[in-house]
């Protein structure tokens, strides 16, 4: 399928280039229906290596790239079932989104985030995923999920630790905060930064470039500098859901999904 | 290096323009959530402003909890 009109992502092919949109009001929230339309596109992905170079993703919405995974859904969905029943189904939505973001990981093809605005926990980890991350100068990165008593579980450290220093990674996770798109380039979690309203017009100008080489090279070399780190993947999702299992999690999240106040995004 | 009252007036400026509020609507003391009609997503976007305005870095943490563009100028002043 070279293109696809979702609700809650598109994509279509465009000089070369596969682009996934996202559009999911309010900030890209990834649950059950993004994660549906997700395995979608990783198919189509599958099938587009015959006759493109790169893939860009973005969003459309203004928030920014994602706010990461929607934890109304999660909190909504897990609360009337036993502990048990509901880490199961976390493990099992866990188990669907690593194999989505490994398909992405290990795609021959070169893949780009453009990102702006927020780019939090698992839209933080959606765009680890990906070869080249473009950033909005207006973009932060952050990863709350030690304020929910969890830690990422859609690959987030293992991905993190692949990328950059350890410094960093500590920073991030054990104090929650955010940081800016100039500091995620200083510390080479970014390739390269664009103006307001840029990043995407940047990212396509890079895939115009990456589609003048070879596809057997680019891959070849992607599968030296880019292994995917499985175990630790998988270790990841036991502990996710060794901590979800905890009644002081549906707490957080209790809190997290009932505060009508205006700062849930800040730490 | 700038005074406390030039940090404050630059950040009052800088949300004055980019939040689209009259400068003379807006002083010091003024709960900026409220008086820029902003939500945390917007409040980010704000300290990203000040980030790059002040050639700064402004962990989140350290402006948890702060509400007026007064004690927001300190917090920015103790980084320059």
């Amino acid at each position: 399928m070279t293109h696809h009109q979702g609700k809650t992502l598109s994509w279509e092919i465009k000089d070369g280039a596969l682009e996934l949109a996202l559009h999911h009001p309010p900030a890209n929230e990834i649950g059950t229906a993004m994660l549906a339309e997700l395995e979608m596109f990783v198919r189509a992905l599958a099938k587009a290596e015959s006759n493109c170079s790169a893939v860009i993703i973005h969003s459309r919405q203004p928030a920014g790239f994602s706010a990461g995974a929607d934890l109304r859904e999660l909190y909504t969905q897990a609360r009337p079932l036993t502990p048990a029943k509901r880490t199961a189904g976390v493990r099992k939505f866990l188990k669907r989104i690593h194999s989505v973001l490994n398909a992405l990981d290990a795609s021959p093809l070169t893949t780009i985030a453009a990102v702006h605005g927020v780019v939090f926990g698992g839209g933080f980890e959606l765009a680890l995923a990906c070869d080249l991350i473009v950033a909005d100068k207006m973009a932060r990165f952050c990863f709350p999920e030690l304020r929910l008593g969890l830690v990422p579980g859609f690959g987030g450290i293992p991905r993190l630790k692949r990328d950059v220093g350890n410094a960093v990674v500590r920073d991030l996770l054990f104090t929650g905060r955010s940081i800016n798109a100039a500091k995620a380039l200083a510390v080479g979690l970014v390739s390269q930064t664009a103006g307001e309203g840029e990043a995407l017009r940047v990212a396509r100008a890079t895939a115009a470039q990456i589609s003048k080489f070879d596809r057997d090279t680019s891959a070849a070399a992607k599968r030296f500098l880019k292994p995917i780190p499985r175990e630790e993947l998988r270790h990841e999702i036991d502990i996710f859901c060794v901590l979800f299992a905890r009644p002081a999690v549906m707490e957080s999240l209790r809190k997290f999904v009932e505060d009508k106040g205006a700062h849930p995004y800040l730490p | 290096m700038k005074t406390l009252e030039q940090t404050t007036e630059e950040i009052l400026g800088l949300a004055a323009l980019h939040f689209k509020v009259p400068r003379e609507q807006l002083s010091a003391g003024d709960d900026f959530y409220r008086k820029l009609k902003i939500d945390s997503l917007q409040a980010l976007d704000l300290l990203t402003r000040l980030e790059h305005h002040f050639g700064i870095e402004l962990p989140d943490y350290e402006v948890q909890g702060v509400t007026d563009f007064r004690t927001l100028a300190t917090r920015i002043q103790a980084r320059l």
